[in-house]
């Protein structure tokens, strides 16, 4: 591995859930501790599973790993980091201010921001604090902080009198506010991860089209704030000798193969592994160390049975839907998870059953849904460009605002409309648009607002007087959207995720941060699933055996109903192949088996 | 010269660029506290997001929050004593209270449309 090559002190993966981050950094901290080198692997994934992997339970103290000789380990929980910097902000107020106010407060520290701010603030101390970490050669994070987050520690505006005065203004770096440590302390901890004597930064990918396309906009974001010359590892890669074995396997190699051939210009010329995908689960020291051989071949697999046959599939969450007549159906979950497809299959379908529908999303790659626009007859496609609409927004604010500060406070501003929620907020002003010009139609859409963001709106009222001046209504009758997005009669929301521990944990938070804001999710969709296609080759067949207790948890402990969408063999694009994903049948020849079409909503 | 503190309400960033609308009058009120205190001015504010304590600890505010809500922020405290509530001061209004008189003849910004109330 070319990453392992003369590595420097700190090692930093970075990519999106389920791409195997972690498994990746284990097994690159036990080959550095197997080659005498002592290491420290810190996880800050949420969803850790270090301890897991090792078969024993790590925390938030450093503590050596037994099975394995110069390997030490930690687990930073970022969410109880968020929390523990709450209720640090907000404990001694509780029960002297109004109830109100403190609710209020503990939303505004809720955000992702708050979270990421919190998790950077716990490994400062590891980048900078020689006395913790000077007995270890190398110190490996499954995570990295963002773009976003190390230009606002750079900004020197982020830190005017606020953070050393306590008081003044704040920012999204307000967070920080409540934290212990000195200005000096972030700097040090900037600097050492732009140092590449120091630190070496290792994107991890899939082979896959969509994933390589953020990982490219990643590198071009960290190059720009100096962090060059990051190592890249494509995890997962399905070996050629398997595509022999069945045609899914044979359609997956193909495509990844393409993929990676028309790999995105940022990304060629980088340093690059392949790990190829096991047939085993990364977990203990044996497998671990066999995680980066190029020809773990696979032990022939059961041929037991995958998935229930009854399990419920798209078309029976449509039928749900379509009873309802009319209404908005937001597809929710994090990138790559294939919101956008479902969408518009969603859509598809419900316009087959001849009912009205307006399909809007903010598909990047048009490619995917301007083939649908009329076809069938009940559907009418609108597209959001994100980059164009957030770009919009930052004009207008920085025009309107920017006008009078000064030149810090200005990159400050600017920094404050780089970050998620801006483009969050920005994109659903312009869905609003949209549903506002659909009544009485179906109207289907591949994003959502969190509920974070959806609180805050309504806390200001900004989003109920952004609604009032636009209709002109002063009505005592008055619904505000929030109501709308609250009822389960007008709004649906499906959550999308992929059959992997993060990707499904990564939902789950949303599907908590969703019901703060009042709003209960009415389904989950499970998409892509290897399990539901039930392959035949035995790395697959092992993959899909992976599968079953994430959907198991989906069903059981996650979601009021569910469906689980087999993966294709064929990328599921234009009307023909969409409808596919309803009925996986109409793909002949390959071996699926038929998924119940009646409804399985279990509790309601 | 008397001292101002200005309790605002909770904000994620000081520009309110999270919020939908942009709220012209936080961007004209920082401006505005930078230049009085270019004047000598003591002006502290608290962002009830971040700094509740300072909300809770004053028996003023407390009492404030307690029947007004958060809705009526901010509130703003001349030496202790209430001078203005549910919008920011102006420029003119800062001048007064601290004492600093005005040299150039500024057209204060905001004044006609504080926050986005009217």
């Amino acid at each position: 591995m070319r990453f392992l090559d003369h590595p420097p002190r700190f090692l930093f993966f970075t990519g999106k859930g389920g791409v195997g981050k972690t498994s990746i950094a284990c097994a690159a901290a036990v080959q550095l501790a197997a080659a005498g080198r002592r290491v420290l692997l810190v996880s800050t994934d949420p969803a850790s599973n270090v301890g897991h992997v090792f078969g024993v339970s790590i925390g938030n103290q450093i503590m050596a790993i037994p099975t394995v000789s110069n390997l030490s380990a930690l687990e930073i929980d970022p969410q109880a980091a968020a929390q523990a910097y709450r209720d640090r902000i907000v404990g001694p107020v509780r029960g002297v201010l109004p109830d109100r106010v403190v609710t209020g407060i503990e939303e505004q520290l809720s955000g992702a921001c708050t979270t990421e701010i919190a998790a950077f603030d716990e490994f400062t101390a590891l980048l900078t604090d020689s006395a913790l970490t000077a007995d270890y050669a190398h110190i490996i994070f499954d995570t990295a902080p963002t773009g976003h987050t190390i230009r606002l520690l750079q900004l020197p505006g982020a830190w005017s009198g606020f953070l050393e005065a306590g008081k003044g203004d704040a920012s999204c770096l307000g967070p920080l506010a409540g934290l212990e440590k000195q200005r000096t302390q972030y700097k040090a901890a900037v600097e050492a991860l732009a140092d590449p004597l120091r630190t070496r930064l290792i994107l991890v990918a899939r082979a896959q089209r969509t994933t390589l396309r953020e990982v490219a906009r990643t590198q071009e974001e960290l190059a720009a704030i100096g962090l060059s010359r990051p190592h890249l590892v494509i995890n997962g890669v399905l070996p050629a000798g398997e595509a022999a074995q069945d045609e899914l396997a044979a359609a997956i190699y193909e495509r990844e193969q393409a993929a990676l051939s028309a790999i995105p210009e940022p990304l060629k010329g980088l340093p690059t592994d392949q790990v190829t995908l096991k047939p085993f689960n990364p977990v203990g020291l044996d497998t671990l160390l066999r995680l980066f051989d190029a020809d773990a071949s696979p032990s022939r697999a059961t041929e037991g049975s995958l998935i229930a046959p009854d399990t419920p599939g798209l078309s029976a969450l449509v039928d749900g839907i379509a009873a309802g007549e009319h209404g908005l159906v937001m597809l929710m979950g994090k990138g790559g998870v294939g919101k956008t497809t479902l969408a518009a299959a969603v859509a598809i379908e419900l316009a087959d059953r001849g009912l009205p529908v307006h399909l809007t999303t903010s598909d990047p790659a048009a490619h995917l849904t301007e083939t649908l626009d009329g076809s069938p007859a009940d559907l009418t496609v609108s597209r959001i460009d994100p980059k164009v609409e957030t770009e919009h927004y930052r004009r207008h604010v920085m025009e309107t605002k920017g006008a009078q500060i000064d030149a810090e406070g200005l990159a400050l501003l600017e920094e404050d409309l780089r970050s998620p929620c801006t483009e969050e907020i920005a994109v659903f002003q312009a869905f609003s648009r949209v549903i506002r010009e659909a009544g009485g139609k179906f109207v289907v859409m591949d994003t959502a607002p969190t509920g974070h963001t959806l609180l805050l709106l309504d806390a200001t009222g900004a989003y109920h007087r952004e609604v009032t001046r636009q209709r002109g209504d002063k009505g005592p009758h008055f619904t505000t959207p929030m109501m709308r997005l609250q009822d389960p009669k007008q709004t649906k929301v499906l959550l999308v995720t992929l059959a992997e521990t993060t990707p499904v944990l990564e939902a789950a938070d949303l599907q908590a941060d969703l019901r703060r804001a009042g709003i209960e999710p009415w389904a989950w969709i499970v998409n892509n699933s290897v399990a539901a296609a039930r392959p035949h080759s035995p790395l697959l067949h092992q993959r899909a055996r992976n599968e079953l207790q994430e959907i198991d948890a989906v069903v059981t402990r996650h979601s009021q109903r569910h469906a689980v969408v087999p993966l294709l063999r064929e990328e599921p694009v234009g009307p023909e192949r969409l409808r596919m994903l309803l009925d996986p049948q109409a793909q002949k020849d390959i071996h699926v088996y038929p998924i119940s079409h009646g409804p399985r909503a279990r509790d309601g | 010269m008397k001292a101002i503190q200005v309790f605002g309400p909770p904000l994620c960033c000081s520009t309110g660029v999270c919020g939908i609308d942009v709220d012209q009058a936080l961007v004209s009120f920082s401006a505005d506290v930078d230049w009085a205190k270019q004047n000598g001015a003591q002006i502290e504010r608290f962002n009830l997001a971040q700094q509740p304590m300072a909300f809770a600890e004053n028996p003023v505010v407390k009492g404030f929050l307690d029947r007004s809500g958060q809705e009526s922020l901010p509130l703003i405290l001349v030496d202790g004593e209430v001078a203005l509530a549910g919008r920011y001061p102006n420029r003119a209004e800062l001048a007064r209270w601290t004492g600093i008189t005005e040299v150039t003849e500024q057209k204060p910004q905001g004044s006609c449309c504080s926050g986005s109330r009217c």
